[in-house]
């Protein structure tokens, strides 16, 4: 899957979580979701559970860690898939 | 030091038989019951098929929940008391923004919170998959959930707390919240219970077998406080709550006032002289009563209209008789007196304060309620009391002080003297 089409789907899922709204309409790799999606700390756990049933892979606690923006997000999931 | 006088300036309720205020007063005049059949109850073989379920819809989940807060959300009681408790503070016409009310703070009692929730957390848990908890599963279980989503809610900055005294739940949190007002401590406090609804809350007690079997098929006839034939309390849920706020703060900002709290009193029996976990010590409840009376300063006298826990047992005779004695009241010169579990059933925790707002209501509006389900008093009540004391049709009447009192497992008792408000 290419990392386009992961970052679409990822867009999805990361919604409804979102509290800064004009920073989530320009998403992009470089976008944090603490700093710049304004997600509340305790919801990125719900984050990683919803991109484990979306994409069916399991991501344990070392990728978990590293998922706080879009790029290393993106670059776990590419990684699970592979 | 001058205690400062509290009035109630707000209310909100979800019941089994009307949610919001203004459709409660009309179910309570109506004499409208909230027990319905549940088939899940007799799937599981609970014996007792019944209870009192509040019927939330979409629509009020929108309005008071946003799309993330009910995701994943099974904790109903934080759904009743998080609905109840935004009512009344719109009913109080407090502002509902970013600010910070260090003013305002929250008593929020239940007994358990998130049952549902939590039963889906032990299945993961012990499908050794913890890990996909989620993260709503602590703020829907812990026992201060409710009030923890209140205070943020509504950005309430003075105490934020939840009470937990089983059955009196209601009634203590309103006097741990009057109290703080009294002492100059806060300006307002949101103070009330919820109660969760189903299977994995009332199944203890269907165990216990102290829940009526025999209605399944006449759910609403179920509920008998002080009748001959009672057979037990019906199980129940939903919340109640208020607005305290002291009366300088209420007229500052030119709201409605419901009525004053005059005063009121919280005890134990110790669980000795015949009180034990799950009966109450008479002497404390007696001693509850009276103490509430004199920190109220009237004279038993004066109380117009009783709000009895009476849970439809065989508890409800001593309980009358106990009233009998701590007011020095009996036969024609007792108080009228009613109990809204014949309407909707024992909610548990949520119980004191869904009363407490239909006793207000009543000393507000002048009305009072019907006890329904009572057509043969129980002879041991009728000893002590005279039958037109216990109205089975709605009474239109001008009512000036309300005693309500709450008692629970643990043998605590609560009582309250509320006045209808007089400038």
């Amino acid at each position: 899957m290419t990392s386009e089409a992961i970052q679409a789907r990822l867009k999805t899922i990361v919604q409804p979580y979102v509290n800064h709204h004009e920073n989530f309409e320009n998403l992009s790799l470089e976008s944090d979701f603490i700093a710049d999606l304004e997600i509340n700390s305790a919801n990125l756990v719900d984050v990683v559970l919803d991109v484990e049933d979306e994409f069916d892979i399991r991501i344990e606690n070392e990728d978990m860690e590293k998922m706080t923006n879009v790029k290393a997000t993106v670059e776990v999931i590419q990684k699970k898939l592979s | 030091m001058n205690k400062k006088r509290v009035v109630i300036t707000g209310m909100g309720v979800v019941a089994p038989n009307a949610i919001g205020i203004s459709k409660f007063e009309k179910a309570l005049q109506a004499g409208k019951s909230g027990i319905q059949f549940h088939n899940d109850l007799k799937e599981l073989n609970f014996s007792c098929q019944i209870g009192g379920i509040p019927e939330v819809s979409q629509e009020l989940l929108d309005l008071n929940f946003t799309a993330l807060e009910q995701k994943g959300l099974l904790a109903t009681g934080l759904i009743y008391g998080g609905i109840a408790g935004q009512e009344a503070w719109e009913d109080a016409k407090l502002a509902k923004n970013d600010k910070l009310d260090i003013d305002t703070g929250v008593v929020f009692g239940t007994g358990i919170l998130g049952v549902d929730k939590l039963r889906e957390a032990f299945h993961k848990i012990d499908d050794k998959n913890v890990r996909r908890l989620g993260s709503t599963s602590v703020l829907q279980t812990m026992a201060s959930g409710i009030s923890a989503f209140l205070g943020g809610k509504l950005g309430c900055g003075n105490q934020v707390t939840s009470n937990s005294s089983a059955c009196s739940t209601g009634t203590e949190a309103l006097l741990i919240g009057f109290e703080r007002i009294q002492h100059g401590k806060a300006k307002r406090m949101l103070v009330g219970s919820c109660s969760d609804s189903g299977p994995y809350v009332w199944g203890g007690f269907d165990a216990l077998r102290i829940l009526p079997y025999q209605y399944n098929d006449n759910p609403e006839m179920a509920s008998k406080p002080m009748s001959a034939d009672a057979a037990g309390f019906v199980p129940s849920s939903g919340a109640g709550a208020l607005i305290l706020e002291s009366l300088e703060s209420a007229q500052e900002r030119g709201v409605k006032i419901y009525a004053e709290v005059l005063g009121g009193h919280i005890n134990s029996g110790g669980q000795r002289q015949g009180g034990s976990m799950t009966a109450p010590n008479s002497t404390a409840v007696v001693d509850c009563i009276s103490k509430a009376i004199l920190d109220a300063q009237i004279h038993p006298n004066q109380i117009d209209l009783i709000n009895g826990h009476l849970t439809a047992t065989a508890m409800d005779a001593t309980e009358i008789e106990n009233w009998t004695i701590a007011l020095g009241r009996s036969g024609k010169d007792f108080p009228y007196i009613n109990s809204l579990k014949s309407h909707i059933g024992h909610a548990l925790a949520a119980a004191g304060s869904i009363e407490l707002v239909s006793s207000v209501l009543e000393l507000n509006s002048g009305f009072i309620y019907p006890n329904i389900n009572c057509e043969h008093i129980h002879p041991h009540i009728l000893n002590k009391i005279d039958a037109t004391k216990i109205p089975r049709r709605s009474m239109d009447k001008n009512i000036n002080i309300l005693a309500k009192a709450s008692f629970g497992f643990g043998d605590v008792n609560a009582c309250v003297i509320l006045n209808s408000y007089h400038k």
